[in-house]
């Protein structure tokens, strides 16, 4: 097997007295899809911010190709080749495919003694990254990404992503808001993604969607690692069962604390104990 | 049930309307329009004089004085702030050039240097506040108009002991900044098309205009893709309050006079012909175009009213009503925009 391409190591992560993530430790491979499961608050999303440079961790190390990384901002991040594309893809809603595109890192080209923005070859450039990740219905970059359908934006963003050298791409719930139709759409492009050699870590709620593109699978409960396993290891059942399961011990736990702390004899007594 | 409209975007031939698309799809092809028709409707009822020269001069001055304001508001307004301190950097700027010139009778250059100086301070300090602070800048500039208002008023009244001073301008500025070509034009028209090519290169040509849409889409994509959101924000506060500064100075060389209280009139005027241009109150949309276009129309309106028959205080109820169809026809061309060839969209409606 190749070298992992992102390795966490031991990695906790606390607000305050809250710890969010404990002792997380994960290996992402180049060419593979790796699956983040969890219920809300389990603490996917901030697994995926230490990734992107929006935290650090509070202790543990993050590997990139072998080489201690530390990003100080999200900016940081994608300059090493972490990607993030959000639920909604591309934000800038009124701007044309091609501007949206190139934002911050538009091309250029001289127009007599000035340096003005290039937009054929940004339409063009756009239009093409897009086209190559199976999106056929977009053919001028000068469409503004409002009109463009969920699934399509997810599919620009992360091209966008492809193209700008993002060799980890992080989904965050890329099919969450989308159809039947378009989540397949988004999930052709991740698997795209994979065939190109990236390694992606794809954010989801839906066991089916996880089961369709996924290698290997990760399953967060209460911020800690409650499953790491490969495809073929569990079944469909299995896994809703632990994803379930870890809802119910969640909830359970969050009932005996309850308890606890609405009888404080009982609490003082067992800390006197 | 979203598979029928699918089958009608796959079915619809991508070609079909897309330079009728491509026309909706431009921020200032509303403002266009209302500028048309406003200007038919005043050729229309006020008669022969509205189309002569005098006519033209009379609200293209008024258009460029606004205009050299509306231009940096407009381009606040695309990158999602505002600015009404203008509103008090006109006449102190004014007041400035007129002290340091006409009351201390330093040279000209000098004056011109004080007040503009004090417009970019102005705007410093408003961008460094709304960066800082992360206030809205509505609330921050409505805070420096008052603070600006008051320093103007204390300042000049204990320096020249009155709310007016006289300036007697050197021949080179008033030649510069405040004369009439041909007895008509003030020399502020010229001002106003250089700064209407300069801003239209550097938002439509330039990859800083694409910034600032990034900016007004969605300040923290834009931040994280790598666009300086700070000290662009700051540079723009700048912008305004210059340009501000720039018009007050104009007005005090014109008219050989300066006084405490002539801007307030610029904030909304400047305001409204930015949104009658077409620009998204929101941010993220707009065009130096529809800006021109949305401007002219104002001073068309506010001054063709004279060439009517009618009492001169209908114009406020023509604009008023002219600004919410403004939005609201914008608001139409913009679904247009971003619904144009997408199918899906179109079958929904």
């Amino acid at each position: 097997m190749t070298e992992p391409l992102l390795t966490m190591t031991h990695v906790n992560k606390s607000f305050g007295p809250i710890d969010v993530l404990f002792d997380i430790s994960l290996k992402v491979y180049p060419g593979e899809v790796l699956c983040l499961l969890g219920d809300n608050g389990a603490g996917k999303s901030t697994l995926i911010k230490l990734l992107s440079g929006v935290f650090k961790p509070t202790s543990g190390t993050v590997e990139m190709a072998g080489q201690p990384v530390d990003f100080a901002s999200p900016r940081d991040a994608a300059a090493s080749g972490i990607a993030t594309v959000h639920q909604f893809g591309g934000t800038f809603a009124l701007m044309s495919i091609g501007r949206s595109f190139f934002v911050g890192q538009e091309p250029t080209r001289k127009f007599g003694p000035f340096t003005i923005y290039d937009r054929r070859t940004a339409n063009a450039v756009a239009v093409k990254a897009v086209r190559e990740f199976g999106i056929t219905r977009i053919d001028d970059g000068d469409r503004l990404i409002g009109g463009l359908s969920g699934g399509e934006r997810q599919s620009l963003a992360i091209a966008r992503a492809v193209h700008f050298g993002a060799r980890v791409l992080i989904l965050d719930e890329p099919t969450a808001a989308l159809g039947v139709k378009e989540a397949a759409h988004v999930l052709r492009i991740v698997l795209e993604a994979r065939k190109r050699g990236l390694a992606v870590i794809f954010i989801t709620h839906q066991v089916v969607h996880a089961l369709t593109v996924g290698d290997h699978f990760a399953v967060l409960i209460r911020g800690a690692l409650a499953a790491d396993f490969r495809k073929g290891e569990k079944t469909r059942e299995e896994i809703t069962d632990l994803m379930a399961g870890g809802e119910a011990m969640a909830e359970l736990e969050a009932e005996i604390e309850a308890h606890s702390a609405a009888s404080p004899d009982h609490a003082a007594s067992v800390a006197g104990a | 049930m979203t598979t029928t409209p699918s089958v009608t975007a796959a079915a619809e031939v991508p070609k079909s309307g897309s330079s009728f698309g491509k026309l909706a799809r431009r921020p200032e092809t509303g403002s266009l329009l209302g500028m048309l028709l406003v200007f038919t409707f005043f050729a229309i009822f006020g008669g022969i004089n509205f189309v002569t020269l005098g006519g033209l001069a009379s609200w293209l001055n008024v258009a460029s004085e606004i205009g050299i304001v509306a231009l940096p508001i407009g381009l606040l307004m695309i990158a999602g702030e505002l600015d009404i301190s203008i509103g008090s950097v006109i006449p102190a700027s004014s007041m400035t050039v007129a002290i340091v010139s006409g009351f201390y009778g330093a040279p000209m250059y000098l004056g011109v240097i004080a007040a503009l100086g004090l417009g970019l301070v102005i705007g410093l300090v408003n961008g460094l506040l709304v960066v800082r602070t992360a206030v809205p800048s509505f609330i921050v500039t409505l805070g420096t108009l008052f603070a600006v208002a008051g320093l103007t008023l204390g300042i000049s009244v204990l320096i020249t002991g009155s709310t007016g001073v006289p300036i007697k301008a050197a021949p080179v500025a008033k030649a510069l900044f405040g004369q009439f070509i041909g007895g008509k034009f003030e020399v502020t028209i010229l001002w106003w098309l250089a700064a209407l090519v300069v801003v239209g290169f550097v938002l439509h040509f330039t990859r800083y205009g694409n910034w600032l849409f990034a900016l007004g889409g969605d300040k923290i994509s834009a931040r994280n893709a790598g666009i300086p959101t700070t000290r662009l924000t700051i540079l723009l506060f700048m912008t305004s309050g210059f340009a501000a500064a720039f018009v007050g100075l104009c007005q005090a060389i014109l008219y050989n006079s300066a006084q405490v209280s002539t801007g307030t009139s610029f904030i909304f005027n400047s305001i409204i012909s930015v949104v009658i241009g077409g620009v998204l109150l929101t941010g993220g949309f707009g065009s130096v175009v529809g800006i021109a276009f949305g401007t002219m129309t104002f001073a068309i309106v506010s001054q063709g009213i004279f060439y009517t028959g009618f009492d001169a205080n209908w114009a406020s109820l023509i604009i008023g009503i002219l600004l919410l169809v403004a939005v609201l026809m914008n608001n139409t061309f913009r679904t247009m925009a971003l619904s144009y060839s997408s199918g899906k969209r179109q079958a929904r409606k």
